[in-house]
């Protein structure tokens, strides 16, 4: 920070826009507002590119949607192709598919969110949390790792391609396969594929456990900091299965409050707009879910691997059962940072769902594909819900009986935790910043607080890891006093940006 | 396929690359860390500057940049620019950065009828007053989504939605040896 000078004080409310993703990468901003002692009142993470899927898929024939939502997102596109076969199976009438279908795409969804999991901690994250917040830029990716931790690094890449093998047999393509239709599946894998597979399960388990153990040592030993750092307190939403167990591919939502009180359970999929609203805030293009019950105020609630430990009553599966309930010995656990862990207890999860899917003899059978009612209906509307890695994925589709889509809603994961994310950068801002000047460790903190949730924002923008920051210090009267840019190599230039 | 060889390139340092997504899905950046354990391989050889995959920003110039998504509004533009001025070989990478890809499929329709359509009209779900947002922070849509060399000159086009990790490593193999990439007709791929 030694090109940077603290910025006068000024007694007027002021304004600090942080880019996290910008101008340059150019996806997402952050707007603290501060009141007249300098402290933080508000802050605001823009999504700032506008894509209009709901808008533009109306009039496409049914059966291309699930392969074309899944461009929503190129890092969960299995997420959005099979949310999307589900509710066209709804709408189409077919309220189940033939076994080995269900098999087939479990498969495929598991695969998901094992090589999302590992995308997201080991290529991501796990530069900010094993080199540190502060350590030098140049190595904070996942090369860096690879020279100071090689075998976690290796361990990271191998259990991705792992996940993306489990989806490219079940798909046809590591990225935006084609493998679900409504209805089904039109493909499976050979026994040859299924066997290469289930050679490696043993070690992909122990490396997922190895990761697990990663995550809670870890937290060992800075307590303090993964408790509290951008902590906020939230209740959670989920699909959960049978008994309240933990599940990712079909069931009923489950709302529980900050103390963790059942709110709403058994709440079957299609009620989804019963249960939530989204405001429109004139800032953003990312939509605020909420309660309709609570209202926009108290009415906000977490998704994603955090909200899925906590909200569930058990994992059904021994290995991440034991690691869940270590995770909420004192109870559900409200740190952010705590996201991490919990993702690396569902990714030993899915791998377990994984070796036990990988010896389902229906996966090999068939038949592939439930046949179409014979009756069409003026009125099909079909909702799909499946929890993708990053949380709770709504997809809903009305077709009319020409085939063509006539109207489409989509609520993504990353949208659920609009107002969280929101809140987390805020009470980082609040424990970091000092009212004066914009310090380094603010930027790096801030963004450190939105990649707990979703480093990529990938459905709902395009931001991947850590882009350089614009910080610009306004005043009350849209003077711009103050700017900031920090490269992503940590240094930091000041812009001679005064009017 | 056979790692390149230690000496990195002609210019006997790494190469510098930078990328980048537009408007695109970050499936073509997927693409690229799905040479998995080559990964580590390249870090010998490639020097990866600005990109969404590191915390590396530098703003000297660049030996090749690859650019994931097409133009959605001033701010890809702006960004389409920048790279042009300082990538040596600029690269279209899938479908997106070629044609507009998907999210071209708006190009039919009005921009401001979509945004009415999403964010207003009493849509059903919406807190009742919704309004499309129109914050001064928010970059202005373009009217319509545009591939890349409608912008700037491109220098190299990587098709497939996206290529494949084969085509994404063959090319970076070639320019790492200095040949002008050829992508084998049999992993060029449109879907």
């Amino acid at each position: 920070m030694s090109t940077t000078t603290p910025t006068t004080p000024s007694t007027a409310p002021r304004r600090v826009v942080i880019d996290p993703v910008s101008r340059v990468e150019g996806h997402g901003k952050i707007t603290l507002l501060l009141d007249a002692q300098g402290r933080v009142e508000q802050a605001r993470l823009h999504i700032v590119e506008f894509r209009g899927f709901e808008a533009f898929i109306v009039g496409r024939p049914y059966w291309e949607v699930p392969v074309m939502v899944q461009r929503l997102c190129g890092i969960c596109p299995v997420s959005h192709h099979l949310a999307a076969s589900k509710a066209l199976d709804q709408a189409l009438g077919i309220h189940s598919v033939p076994r080995t279908a269900e098999v087939v795409r479990r498969l495929m969804h598991y695969g998901q969110v094992m090589q999302s999991h590992a995308l997201h901690f080991f290529h991501l994250s796990s530069p900010d949390l094993l080199l540190g917040f502060d350590s030098e830029a140049t190595q904070r990716n996942i090369l860096g790792v690879a020279a100071a931790h090689p075998d976690i690094a290796r361990q990271g890449v191998l259990l991705r391609k792992f996940g993306q093998e489990v989806i490219r047999v079940t798909s046809g393509k590591r990225v935006h396969g084609t493998g679900s239709v409504p209805g089904g599946v039109n493909r499976q894998p050979t026994r040859e594929e299924r066997d290469a597979l289930t050679a490696q399960v043993p070690q992909m388990l122990d490396w997922c456990e190895r990761a697990v153990e990663l995550a809670a040592t870890l937290h060992a030993q800075a307590p303090g900091l993964y408790g509290h750092f951008g902590a906020i307190r939230s209740g959670w939403m989920s699909l959960v299965g049978p008994g309240g167990a933990m599940e990712l591919y079909d069931g009923p939502l489950r709302v529980r409050d900050a103390q963790g009180t059942l709110l709403h359970d058994g709440v079957p999929v299609h009620n989804y707009l019963d249960l939530i609203e989204e405001a429109v805030e004139p800032w953003t293009y990312m939509k605020f879910p909420y309660l309709r019950a609570q209202g926009r105020e108290a009415g906000w609630y977490r998704v994603g691997p955090l909200a899925r430990v906590n909200n569930c009553s058990h994992i059904p599966s021994p290995r991440a059962e034991a690691q869940r309930q270590r995770f909420v010995a004192h109870g559900p656990v409200q740190g952010t940072l705590a996201y991490h862990w919990a993702r690396m207890i569902e990714m030993l999860h899915a791998m377990e769902v994984i070796a036990e899917l990988l010896q389902d003899e229906a996966l090999l059978g068939g038949p592939l594909t439930a046949p179409l009612p014979a009756e069409r209906p003026t009125h099909r509307p079909g909702v799909g819900v499946i929890e993708a890695p990053r949380g709770t994925l709504i997809h809903h589709y009305e077709i009319g009986d020409d085939d063509l889509i006539r109207w489409c809603n989509l609520i993504v994961s990353t949208t659920h935790n609009n107002h969280a994310m929101n809140a987390s950068v805020r009470a980082v801002a609040q424990e970091y910043f000092d009212g004066r000047s914009i310090t380094e460790g603010l930027l790096n903190r801030m963004e450190v607080a939105v990649r707990a949730y979703d480093p990529c924002l990938s459905c709902a923008t395009h931001a991947l890891g850590s882009m350089p920051l614009q910080v610009q210090l306004v005043d009350a009267a849209g003077q711009v006093r103050d700017s900031v840019l920090r490269h992503g190599d940590g240094r930091i230039e000041r812009k001679d940006s005064r009017t | 396929m056979v790692p390149p060889e230690p000496s990195p390139s002609p210019a006997g340092r790494p190469l510098r690359v930078a990328t980048v997504s537009l408007a695109g899905c970050f499936g073509c950046h997927m693409s690229l860390l799905d040479i998995d354990e080559r990964l580590f391989t390249l870090a010998g050889h490639v020097q990866l500057d600005r990109s969404p995959l590191t915390d590396i920003k530098r703003c000297g110039p660049c030996d090749v940049g690859l650019i994931e998504g097409g133009l959605c509004n001033a701010e890809n533009v702006e960004v389409l620019r920048a790279f042009r001025a300082q990538c040596t070989l600029l690269v279209a990478v899938g479908a997106c950065a070629i044609n507009g890809g998907l999210p071209a499929l708006r190009n039919g329709l009005d921009v401001g009828t979509l945004m009415t359509e999403v964010y207003a009209n009493n849509r059903p779900g919406l807190a009742p007053g919704s309004a499309i947002p129109n914050d001064p922070e928010l970059p202005l849509p373009l009217a319509r989504v545009h591939p890349l060399h409608e912008v700037v000159h491109i220098d190299l086009f990587l098709p497939g939605c996206p290529p494949s990790a084969e085509v994404i490593w063959d090319f970076l193999h070639a320019v790492v040896q200095g040949h002008i990439p050829q992508a084998d007709p049999a992993l060029i791929r449109y879907d």
